[in-house]
């Protein structure tokens, strides 16, 4: 596998007054891994994702995002959508943020809005001329369905999808953030309240999303069974500071990571050291 | 200057009576995080039933003008209470915990309603009463001839102001039902899971907020001489403002906040366009809530990702 | 009076007294409080009266009515204490299995319904037995539909609060008003004109506003919408201030004029006897097919990528924008689109009238659209239609209650009774009561825009946002 970087942070601080949540923090996240970040409670990891998605603009430093054809995309100095819409980097939040009164297919043709947009001549022709916007509706719904049955959710298509059950309602902000197409997928704690037999599948979903469609991810996830197995790279902070890189039999063994770890929770360490072998 | 000097102290009359009725808006924002949309017209009841309880101890023959407002002032303050408490008993409580726009269609409603019940049972027309209190202080006058007039009515209004700024602020910092009311505000849920009872102390933060608007009211009686059934809506949008203006939530902002909108209706209409002094309250009102959204003394809200 | 309020009654009631006490008394305890409360709400406000008189204000004394408000509520609270808010109560039980039933009927077949009071619409004027002020009601009614699905856009689809709906309409009324007298423009040439003027006014006031959610949303627009009010009314050289504007030309039937004499009369020209209610006809045709534009743009539109966006919108504006979806100008074109609408319906208010003065473009207006939207239930078209129908119509047919005010008259002996008059009265308490009875609006459930099954499910309204802006 190729490795050059999608992402480069670069000594990236985050300032909220007198609290420094990142505290020059630089990692480097490759085309094609899963890259994962992992830390205790109140490590700084959401944050981080918070600037890479533009919720917060980082108070110094530098985020590069550059595209296989060498186009490249400065995060901190674009708005919050246009990181979207333009560097093609896709979410999903720790809560879940689902459009609960929508379908399920309608959440994910909101996320192809651009697309559609576009097609239907800003939605102010199409008012007028419907017959040439539907066939480019039938590839969003095309696409839509594609990902809907990848995540197992294809009979619950018409359903609301605040009336999904828990692990559901995960795969489909994960689907959504695919029907963006996009480059970079940074999935916040995925595994959270999941059952081991969903985790199991989410595993392979994602394992699949980086080799099938050569999408890089980064993961905050507090699942060591998750991570260890398939991560490409960890990326461990602590009180907004990195404290380790390295795969994942490296971090596994490293010894700032056992003391952070220890610091919190002897489960977390356990799984951390042990339980994913 | 001395012009300045008199718009000052007219600003400042005007700007505690808005104060008055902004805690009733504050309050209530605090506590349900809604807009008590009836409040401009519990204030317009109260100064109805602060007009009519006068005519009626006039026509009694009682005369010792202290006693009378004494009088007037507690009727006023228990009966617009009473409308206070009523009012969030019908259209508020059965809908909390609900869909966030039905209490401000159904605060609406109340108010369309109250201004129209007022309107049927005392006809539109706008009421006046000869002024009750006239005598002043001349403080200063210009060469040119220009009198600064402090007068009595002045004096009182601010007096009783702070005075019962004074005693609320007491009832909730030092009180349990002070107390109740700032956990309910912060956390209503863990309120009563703390064995506080929840629907009484909102209750009573209608009834504290409509016993000022009564004071209010009767100020504005005693102060304009003039109302009729739509004063309520004008002086509700500006207490409102002034609420807002202050940092919503905040008591001593609302008061800050009325004072600062009474000054500035005030000194437009002394130096600009008395035709639009409400255009200048409205503008301030946007252009607070755009660039200062939690006000001069409110305490800043994040937004959580 | 409602589920929720007799739940929170009993519930209460369940907290304060003690198992086993003698409901019977407790009902009487309790009627007789609240009768004591009404009697004190009435007491200096209805129970005495202020009159002018010469030389200052009297007072006529009415205690009668404190006695009557005591006796009203205090009967009609033990009768509800004893037959409505008790467990099990078979009044109430069968009321709410009947209302349910019909609601699930009608939710059924909103697209029959709907289909059912087009054809209706349309037929109207023909209809045997119906008369001029029939028509005015009609027009009225079909009015504030449109501005109704107008608004609908903006506080139904984007989830944000406008408390100043109208003045977009009268942005549009005295678009037209100015245009048509100043420069001799036709209705049907400054009709679109008007709605874009109103749509642009509709993004110069939503852009300071982006930023703002919830209540304070609504009462920015709400000031906004005063303060046009305040400048119609100063701005004389060009609004004419109070007096407004008069003599604003009346539509005309591909040229042909709706008047008595003349040439390129309606009725000259078709050879048919001349009729006043030709021209009411005409306009009602006229917001009949404006309102049906308004449904078929805003239907639409609803069903396309930017109706999708406002939506999603209302359901999380966060997640809108991870998804690449500009969220400014998501509001912006809400805004526009809705004031759009606002402003057709300001053209034909003006048209209509002839005349408009800043006094028909006051808050209760903007109260009143917005509380048809919320009434009917956000979002739904159909629900809004239904709540003009009975908050419009319900109350214009009070003024024409001439029985009623006859029966008054003989039952009650009160002269000069007109049930016109509580109009307003009884609108706000219906605001109220419809409320409290159904939070969510008349029809409360929300139709997808697209179906992936044959079977076309709705979407209960639990699931449904409501939009923090």
């Amino acid at each position: 596998m190729s490795a050059t970087p999608i992402l480069t942070v670069e000594h990236m601080t985050m300032r909220f007054g007198g609290l420094v949540a990142i505290d020059d923090l630089s990692f480097v996240a490759e085309r094609g891994h899963i890259t994962s970040i992992i830390g205790p409670n109140g490590a700084g990891k959401t944050t981080v994702f918070n600037c890479i998605t533009g919720f917060y603009k980082p108070t110094t430093g530098r985020l590069t995002l550059t595209h296989e054809d060498g186009t490249t995309y400065f995060l901190e100095r674009l708005d919050d959508f246009r990181i979207n819409r333009f560097a093609r980097v896709a979410r999903t939040f720790q809560n879940i943020r689902l459009f609960t009164g929508m379908t399920v297919l309608e959440n994910l043709l909101v996320a192809q809005h651009n697309t559609l947009m576009h097609a239907s001549g800003y939605s102010l022709l199409a008012v007028f001329m419907p017959h040439l916007y539907r066939p480019k509706e039938n590839d969003a719904v095309e696409l839509a369905k594609y990902w809907l049955d990848r995540t197992g959710l294809l009979a619950h298509a018409d359903d609301p999808a605040g009336s999904l059950p828990y692990g559901a309602q995960r795969r489909l902000e994960i689907a959504r953030a695919m029907c963006t197409r996009p480059k970079l997928l940074c999935l916040d704690e995925p595994a959270a309240g999941l059952n081991p037999k969903e985790s199991e599948e989410l595993n392979r979903l994602l394992v699949s999303i980086r080799d099938e469609e050569n999408i890089s991810i980064l993961l905050i996830e507090h699942d060591m069974g998750v991570v260890m197995k398939i991560s490409d790279r960890i990326v461990v902070l602590d009180y907004g500071k990195k404290i380790a890189e390295g795969t994942p039999e490296e971090v596994r063994n490293d010894p700032a990571v056992i003391a952070a770890y220890l610091g919190v929770e002897d489960e977390e360490v356990e799984q951390a050291t042990g339980g994913a072998q | 200057m001395e012009y300045f000097l008199q718009q000052l102290i007219n600003g400042l009359t005007l700007g505690s009576i808005y104060g008055l009725i902004a805690i009733g808006y504050t309050m209530v924002y605090g506590i349900i995080g809604m807009i008590n949309f009836a409040h401009g017209d519990i204030f317009m009841i109260g100064a109805f039933v602060s007009l009519i309880v006068f005519l009626i101890l006039i026509g009694l023959g009682v005369t010792w003008i202290p006693l009378v407002l004494l009088l007037v002032l507690i009727v006023a303050m228990v009966i617009t209470a009473a409308y206070g408490w009523t009012v969030e008993r019908l259209a508020y409580r059965p809908l909390r915990g609900s869909f966030r726009l039905a209490p401000l269609i159904t605060a609406i409603g109340m108010s369309i309603f109250l201004q129209n019940y007022v309107q049927l049972a005392q006809g539109a027309r706008t009421k006046a009463i000869p002024p009750v209190i006239t005598d002043g202080y001349t403080l200063m006058t210009s060469p040119d001839g220009f009198v600064v007039q402090l007068s009595n009515i002045q004096i009182i209004i601010m007096l009783v102001t702070i005075v019962l700024m004074a005693i609320f602020a007491w009832v909730i910092a030092k009180t349990p039902l002070g107390r109740a009311q700032r956990a309910t505000e912060q956390d209503a849920t863990m309120a009563a899971l703390l064995g506080i009872n929840v629907d009484r102390t909102i209750s009573l933060t209608f009834v504290i907020g409509a016993a000022l608007a009564a004071v209010a009211g009767l100020m504005f009686v005693l102060y304009y001489g003039v109302i009729d059934f739509y004063i309520g809506f004008i002086a509700g949008i500006k207490a409102f403002t002034a609420a807002v203006l202050g940092g919503i939530g905040s008591l001593p902002g609302a008061m800050l906040g009325g004072l600062i909108i009474g000054l500035i209706e005030t000194m437009w209409s002394a130096y600009f366009t008395i035709e639009y002094k409400d255009v200048a309250a409205f503008s301030i009102l946007a252009i607070t809530l755009i660039f200062l959204p939690s006000g001069l003394l409110g305490k800043p809200e994040v937004e959580k990702v | 009076m409602s589920e929720a309020s007799a739940g929170t009654a009993t519930a209460s009631a369940a907290h304060t007294h003690a198992p086993r006490r003698n409901p019977l008394k407790d009902a009487l305890v309790e009627s007789f409080m609240a009768g004591l409360l009404a009697a004190v709400l009435a007491s200096f406000i209805l129970g005495v009266r202020t009159v002018d008189a010469p030389g200052g204000l009297v007072l006529e004394y009415r205690w009668h009515w404190v006695l009557n408000a005591f006796l009203i509520v205090g009967v009609g609270r033990f009768l509800l204490r004893l037959f409505w808010w008790k467990e099990g109560a078979a009044l109430p039980r069968a009321l709410s299995a009947a209302s349910g039933r019909i609601s699930g009927v009608v939710g059924q077949r909103l697209l029959w319904l709907g289909v059912g009071l087009v054809i209706l619409a349309f037929v109207l004027p023909f209809i045997p037995g119906i008369q001029r002020y029939h028509m005015d009601i009609a027009i009225l009614v079909l009015t504030y539909v449109l501005l109704g699905w107008g608004l609908n856009v903006v506080v139904g689809y984007a989830g944000l609060l406008d408390l100043g709906y109208v003045a977009f309409y009268a942005v549009g009324a005295y678009s037209y008003a100015l245009l048509a007298k100043t420069f001799g423009l036709g209705f049907w040439t400054v009709l679109p004109l008007a709605g874009f003027l109103a749509a642009i006014w509709g993004m110069i006031l939503g852009f300071p506003v982006l930023r703002l959610r919830g209540d304070y949303l609504a009462i920015v627009t709400l000031a906004f919408g005063e303060i046009i009010r305040v400048v119609l009314l100063n701005w004389q050289e060009v609004t004419g201030g109070p007096d407004g504007i008069s003599g604003i030309p009346r539509p005309t039937f591909f040229g042909l004029e709706f008047k008595r004499f003349g040439e390129n009369t309606f009725h000259g020209f078709f050879g048919i006897e001349f009729s006043p209610m030709h021209r009411i006809i005409f306009l009602y045709y006229i917001i009949l097919v404006l309102a049906m534009i308004t449904y078929f743009v805003t239907n639409r539109l609803r069903r396309l990528p930017v109706g999708r966006a406002w939506e999603a919108m209302r359901e999380d504006e966060i997640a809108c924008r991870t998804l690449g979806i500009n969220t400014t100008n998501t509001k912006l074109t809400a805004f526009a689109i809705g004031a759009f609408f606002g402003g057709l319906g300001g053209s034909f208010f003006a048209t209509r009238q002839g005349f408009i003065s800043p006094e028909s473009f006051t808050f209760i207006e903007s109260a009143i659209i917005l509380a048809i939207v919320v009434l009917g239930g956000l979002g739904s078209q159909i629900g809004v239609a239904l709540a003009a129908v009975v908050m419009i119509g319900g109350f214009e047919a009070l003024r024409n209650m001439e029985w009623l005010q006859e029966f008054v008259a003989t039952n009650f002996g009160v002269e000069h009774f007109d049930p016109g008059e509580y109009r307003m009265l009884l609108f706000g308490l219906l605001m109220v009561v419809i409320m409290v009875w159904k939070p969510r609006g008349l029809v409360g459930s929300r139709t997808p825009t697209i179906f992936l099954g044959k079977e076309k499910k709705a979407i209960s309204r639990e699931y449904v946002g409501e939009g923090s802006g």
